[in-house]
């Protein structure tokens, strides 16, 4: 017991205090990318050809990148001749509709809160059930980690319940694999409804990596309807967090 | 031990096709089940379609002791004499090709599908069902029969953050006679894709293999591709390189740690540990951005230079995350009502492991020390060795324990390698890979044994390749680590593997 005590004492108080201050990412972090139009040639399609899972689009020299399938990999970054794409450190990414994921510029159309009735509900108290649907373990470990000391998720009144029955929504991982179709339409029927879905990295907002493979389906709301998308590949936890805020209309 | 009728060569090294000698089933099957018998162990076995309903089986076999691969080949109609019987090594594999290509191993004791997915290319099913008809883990299950016998099914979703997975338990009372487990649910059907291409959704596929696993399994693929191109990495990035492997390793054997201790209700190291996990991985950020590694190693080398500021950033932080580490595991060494719980819990039996091929901390548990770093050295392993941890008894105190040394060798190797560390440059440019060629490359991730096996084309694209996850050897070996014990301990023997349901899925 004396160790235990003595332990704890080395192991200090952890908590981050996000969100009353900013947290700290390391410094080569990639958040939200920015897009300078006025610098892309209308001709040259550098980033479409090298981005692995066609975020990139564009139309005469309008370039568009949707966050949902982004897997911040930098590389449209690199071969931009006129540097006209620059991910920032921009760490809030979330969003209510998938349109709001597009980004052609340096604008941001974050997460609005609940509507009044359902955050009445909820915002003070959220259970959510977590249902992993082809997710590679790593959206799934850094939302674990929201449990931890250093996010403490409790104080914020959300907690992951180990039934759908005893939850009030969905945080789904993964592309939708066939093979965790049902299952994932079973547990959201089994919460209780008013329910809330949240679709958190990029398989889960639309397919990610696995976009147009035949085994998978492409994001959580081809198979249920999704109030929140978080996106990286995986979000960082305090991305996945600050989401979860803003739904509840915390922040 | 020279197997018969194979062609030896080392972890990453390429061979031509045409090299592999093929020889006829008969002898092939008699050649593995002595290799296997005199020591040796499959370290993957798959099939490449051949004209019709033909496939060539490939069976990579790992001598230990040596540290030599060796391959051969056999080719075969719509059936075989299953190896299964004479070597239980091969069920899996046997099972996988079997759902694969539609290829019936005749004799296979338990010949099930695997992943629940349509056979590649179109070909036939081999229990006859229909494209509808396939669905997840709806098979025939073992069953035991008998008064108070009864049968408790868990999952897909199960109540933690985890991924899904079917477990069926045949119990008498408390006691668990059988544990069956059924997976597939996170069939993405990565190696079809990677066939497929295009090529610049191959490292996001690596990445996402097992994303817990994304150092390893990328490295893997890196070393293997760099292999067929006859390229060569520089010192510093398999110093880089290094580092974040054993990065992925602290991880996750501190937060294995903090979990077994949660589920036995020790609060104090879960609280600590699953704090330090995250500091070990953002270390990993601190080296390219990315918790999990992503987008740091590249076929060539790595992406990210660690320059001198860096270093220094991280080696103090890994030497407060050593003080930390070790206040928080040593508590549990000291706590009789710890140990009480996982001494004699799960017990694998060395024998069982051998039999069935198992890898990494589950094999090193039990007295079996293996261990790719040692046994099949790439990259800096070659030049700054790092010695292989094992302890006795193969219970959950054991794969504990196991790690417990592995977190301390880790931290030392790192520290010790950022004090001397290479100079010049992180990247070579890549060629394509070079035609018609075999390669196998072997990484040990913090699971244990990650195996990348690769035949190119006449054109230099990939004819197969072929991913085995150490879960892919180890999820029979939880099932057998179940047997007799109290269906309460399921969740502590699990922890104590923690194996990957999506690298075995694929």
């Amino acid at each position: 017991m004396i160790r235990a005590c003595l332990a704890r004492l080395q192991q200090k108080h952890r908590t981050i205090s996000y969100p009353k201050t900013a947290p700290a990412l390391p410094e080569p972090y990639c958040g939200r990318p920015a897009i300078n139009p006025g610098l892309c040639s209308a001709e040259c399609r550098e980033c479409l050809e090298v981005c692995p899972t066609g975020a990139v689009s564009k139309e005469g020299n309008a370039l568009t990148i949707d966050l949902g399938r982004c897997l911040f990999c930098r590389q449209c970054e690199q071969v931009c001749p006129t540097k006209a794409v620059r991910f920032s450190r921009e760490y809030r990414l979330a969003a209510g509709s998938k349109s709001d994921l597009l980004v052609s510029g340096d604008e941001m159309k974050l997460a609005q809160a609940l509507d009044k009735k359902t955050k009445e509900l909820f915002g003070r108290s959220l259970k959510l059930r977590q249902v992993s649907a082809g997710g590679c373990n790593a959206c799934e470990a850094d939302t674990n980690v929201l449990n931890t000391v250093v996010f403490d998720l409790g104080r914020f009144g959300i907690q992951f319940a180990a039934s759908p029955r005893h939850a009030d929504g969905l945080l789904v991982t993964g592309p939708v694999t066939e093979n965790m179709r049902l299952a994932l339409q079973k547990t959201y029927e089994a919460v209780a409804d008013p329910r809330i879905v949240i679709a958190a990295g990029a398989c889960a907002v639309s397919g990610g990596p696995f976009i147009g493979l035949s085994p998978v389906h492409h994001g959580v709301d081809s198979v249920i309807p999704v109030d929140l998308y978080i996106p990286g590949c995986p979000p960082h936890p305090v991305t996945i967090l600050d989401g979860l805020l803003r739904l509840l209309g915390s922040i | 031990m020279q197997t018969p009728y194979a062609v030896s060569f080392r972890n990453g090294q390429s061979l031509a096709v045409g090299e592999i000698p093929v020889i006829p089933i008969e002898r092939f099957r008699d050649s593995v089940i002595a290799a296997v018998g005199g020591g040796g162990r499959i370290a993957s076995f798959f099939a490449v379609p051949a004209d019709g309903a033909g496939v060539r089986l490939y069976a990579v076999l790992a001598d230990d002791g040596q540290g030599t691969l060796s391959v051969l080949s056999c080719d075969v109609q719509d059936r075989y004499p299953s190896l299964t019987p004479d070597c239980p090594q091969a069920h899996l594999f046997e099972r996988e090709i079997a759902e694969q290509w539609g290829v019936v191993p005749e004799g296979h004791p338990w010949l099930k599908p695997v992943r629940f997915h349509a056979p590649f290319d179109g070909r036939r099913d081999v229990w006859g069902r229909t494209r509808e008809q396939i669905l997840p883990s709806v098979m025939k299950y073992f069953q035991v029969e008998g008064h108070e016998v009864h049968e408790v099914a868990v999952g897909p979703v199960h109540a933690g953050i985890i991924e899904p997975g079917h477990f069926r338990f045949q119990c008498h009372g408390e006691i668990v006679l059988h544990l069956e487990i059924s997976l597939g649910y996170q069939h993405r059907g990565i190696e079809e894709a990677i066939l497929r291409g295009p090529e610049k959704r191959l490292l996001p596929f690596m990445q996402t293999v097992a994303g817990d696993t994304s150092i390893g399994h990328t490295t893997a693929y890196c070393q293997l591709r760099e292999s067929l191109a006859g390229g060569c990495v520089p010192p510093k990035a398999q110093a880089i390189r290094g580092i974040a492997l054993e990065l992925e390793r602290l991880a996750n054997h501190t937060g294995d740690l903090g979990a077994l201790a949660g589920d036995i209700g020790y609060l104090p190291t879960s609280s600590f540990c699953g704090r330090i996990r995250g500091d070990f991985l953002n270390m990993s950020a601190l080296l390219c951005g990315n918790r999990f590694g992503r987008g740091l190693a590249v076929p060539g080398g790595v992406c990210f230079d660690l320059t001198p500021k860096t270093a220094e950033t991280l080696a103090e932080r890994l030497t407060a995350a050593k003080k930390d580490v070790s206040t928080a595991v040593n508590l549990l060494w000291n706590t009789p009502s710890v140990l009480a719980r996982f001494e004699d819990t799960g017990v694998v039996q060395s024998s069982i492991c051998r039999e069935l091929g198992m890898v990494g901390v589950p094999a090193r548990a039990c007295g079996i020390a293996m261990d790719c770093r040692a046994d099949f050295p790439t990259g800096i392993y070659q030049t700054s060795p790092i010695a292989v941890s094992v302890w006795e008894k193969g219970d959950v105190f054991g794969r504990a324990y196991v790690r417990w040394l592995e977190i301390q060798k880790s931290i030392d190797f790192i520290l010790g390698l950022l004090a001397s560390f290479p100079e010049g440059p992180i990247r070579t440019e890549m060629k394509p890979p070079a035609t018609n060629l075999f390669c196998v490359s072997l990484v040990e991730g913090w699971r244990g044994e990650i195996c990348h096996a690769a035949i190119t084309a006449a054109d230099g694209s990939f004819r197969r390749y072929k991913i085995v996850d150490p879960s892919f050897h180890n999820w029979m070996g939880l099932a057998m680590a179940l047997r007799e014990q109290q269906i309460s301990d399921f969740p502590l023997c699990n922890k104590s593997f923690n194996l990957s349901y999506c690298g075995h899925d694929l």
